[in-house]
């Protein structure tokens, strides 16, 4: 019978990092080997545990990577948890990829960025991050904002200091809520250390982290002198096809998981106000 | 155009059930009409139309999608396809006819529903035309005629007999298997019981209802406007509305562990309950007034945005009959559309 969409692969879990208290990043490939399909920075798959249920999450690997694919998941729900119990050699089911990416080889091509994020929202930017570096001449500069709340809990720690930090035209921004003894770096929320920062009109801003800081990091940008046009956030509404048929991820006449999750503020503009 | 007499139309079921199953509305004993399976002593109902919509042929209210056999750490997805044998689903009214038209648009667009379309390909549709509709009817709200409705074979009952046409090829095969029983006619005995239901369809009550005010483009109009609040205070979140209608095809998936297996169903869902956008992460539609709103607007705005202006709804009535609150889409549609 012809391919159906909802019948999904089976991914082997090769490796799991315990990347803070609540979020594991899942090594992923295909049972014989190597990636069990090529995607888009921005894009995303079905990740199930069968008996479990199903849920959207983010590619958090480049497409740049050839070997594997990986996916960082928070642990706050039924599958998340289930995912979060489980051991190297497992399986899970993948499908995808679904959605529309972040535009790297048209709009994004030869711009200098600000991606900003907060806790697990930096998730879907290391897919776009990594894509730059490893094609670095295409890019202008990168700064990057990255906020959690604490030390703990930044994803992605390691590669942010071994990797990002050391990337020649890559500035890196780490900020904590709160003190802490062990943290000598900026203390204060995104948003202002946003502002703070005041970045160059020209970026490309590429935003995602939890809603309130998306509306005042948004604002910030707003009074600086930035517009809509220039910035793209990635959104999460729950699905349960991927394939814009079952209806719940809509925002007005938009499908989430088909026309989106990549959006620029002007598209979202133009969508109710419902997410 | 056939003619098949009065009395043959028994024999017209028991031949074209020797060789497809055969599907046909029937009276049961709770006092309404549902779709059966034929067997020998079936009669065709004589009410309007049945209860439910005749959307479960081809998307069914529970359904298996797969199975996966789970042994330590390994997953095998098992695909329980199978092509779906011929059938015939005779006695569609023109709305449910035009349903299909709407479902088509989600469920074969790409990616393809390959479940929905194994079942589509091998249904043939077979409707009748209304001779009595009701007060709750506005299909010709959306362009529809009850008087000539699709599908595979229309068929109009008239004084003598029941007047056949074929639409499509496989409405042509169809007939063809039953063409002893067929005379040929003109079509003067269809004309005259056309006009007689175009007499009826232009008292009705809702024959002056338009669909002025919705369509593409008027989510902004529309979405914030303050008449949401009043019109969804009432409603119950029952889902009544969905489970009746002929175009909702909103679903859920889900699993289930049978102990010897995982099984993967596909089951109806509504927009109208509250755990439909719930996430862990918070939900979009908080209250019935967003999720109220949703199902109209999906119907009125955003399917219309998305399918070249198709409206996702035929005028079945059947939400006008069987909401407990007595809200429907009609009162929407008179509350904030046009003057109706």
């Amino acid at each position: 019978m012809e391919k159906e969409a909802l019948i999904p692969y089976v991914g082997l879990i090769t490796d799991i990092r315990q990347d803070t208290p609540d979020v594991k990043t899942f090594r992923v490939v295909s049972p014989n080997g190597g990636k069990l399909f090529e995607h888009k920075p921005g894009q995303c798959a079905m990740l199930s545990m069968p008996g479990i249920s199903e849920a959207m999450i983010s590619i958090t690997s480049s497409p740049t990577n050839k070997e594997f694919m990986e996916f960082s998941v928070k642990k706050c729900g039924c599958l998340s948890s289930a995912l979060h119990a489980l051991e190297p050699g497992q399986m899970i089911t993948v499908r995808g990829p679904y959605g529309r990416n972040f535009p790297v080889d048209d709009e994004f091509f030869g711009k200098d960025f600000l991606f900003v994020a907060g806790g697990i929202g930096l998730a879907p930017l290391r897919s776009v991050i990594n894509y730059i570096r490893d094609k670095r001449e295409n890019y202008g500069t990168i700064d990057i904002v990255y906020g959690s709340r604490s030390m703990q809990d930044l994803v992605d720690y390691k590669e942010i200091i071994d990797e990002w930090m050391k990337t020649p035209g890559f500035n890196v921004h780490l900020t904590i809520d709160n003190p802490q003894p062990e943290w000598d770096g900026h203390v204060g929320f995104v948003p202002n250390y946003v502002k703070e920062l005041t970045p160059d009109l020209k970026k490309t801003v590429v935003m995602c982290g939890p809603p309130i800081m998306i509306k005042f990091t948004l604002g910030g940008l707003m009074d600086l002198g930035f517009s809509k046009e220039q910035i793209y956030t990635t959104m999460e509404l729950r699905m349960k096809c991927g394939i814009g048929k079952c209806g719940r991820c809509n925002i007005g006449n938009k499908y989430v998981c088909k026309d989106g999750p990549v959006f620029r503020f002007d598209q979202l503009d133009e969508l109710p106000n419902e997410y | 155009m056939k003619k098949l007499a009065l009395a043959s139309l028994d024999k017209f079921f028991e031949t074209v059930a020797a060789s497809r199953t055969l599907y046909l509305p029937v009276d049961t004993e709770k006092g309404y009409s549902e779709y059966k399976k034929w067997a020998d002593g079936t009669k065709l109902s004589k009410a309007l139309n049945t209860l439910r919509s005749a959307k479960d042929f081809f998307f069914p209210q529970t359904e298996n999608l797969m199975d996966f056999k789970l042994s330590g750490k390994a997953i095998e997805v098992i695909d329980t396809r199978s092509e779906t044998e011929d059938f015939v689903v005779f006695g569609v009214r023109a709305c449910d006819a035009a349903s299909f038209g709407v479902l088509d648009r989600v469920f074969l667009q790409d990616p393809v529903d390959t479940y929905y379309k194994n079942r589509r390909e091998h249904g043939i549709i077979v409707t009748m035309a209304c001779t009595k509709p009701a007060e709750t009817c506005f299909c010709h709200t959306f362009g529809i005629d009850a008087a000539a409705p699709a599908g595979d074979v229309s068929v109009w009952e008239t004084a003598d007999g029941y007047c056949f046409e074929a639409n499509t090829e496989k409405g042509e095969a169809l007939m063809n298997s039953a063409s002893s029983l067929f005379e040929d006619t003109d079509t003067a005995a269809v004309e005259e019981q056309q006009a007689k239901t175009r007499e009826i369809l232009k008292k009705l009550p809702l024959a002056n209802l338009t669909t002025d005010g919705f369509g593409r483009g008027l989510t902004k109009e529309l979405f914030n406007r303050p008449e949401w609040q009043k019109l969804s205070e009432s409603c119950l979140g029952c889902g009544t509305c969905t489970f009746v209608c002929p175009t909702c095809q909103c679903y859920d998936i889900r699993d289930f562990d049978t102990g010897n297996g995982i099984k993967r169903f596909r089951c109806w869902d509504s927009c109208m309950y509250s755990d439909f956008t719930k996430m862990s992460a918070g939900q979009p539609r908080p209250t019935q007034l967003e999720r109220f709103r949703q199902r109209f607007m999906h119907k009125l705005v955003y399917f219309p945005d998305n399918n070249d202006g198709m409206f996702s709804c035929v005028g079945c009535g059947r939400c006008l009959a069987r909401c407990p609150i007595s809200m429907n889409i009609v009162k929407v549609m008179k509350t904030m559309g046009g003057k109706n």
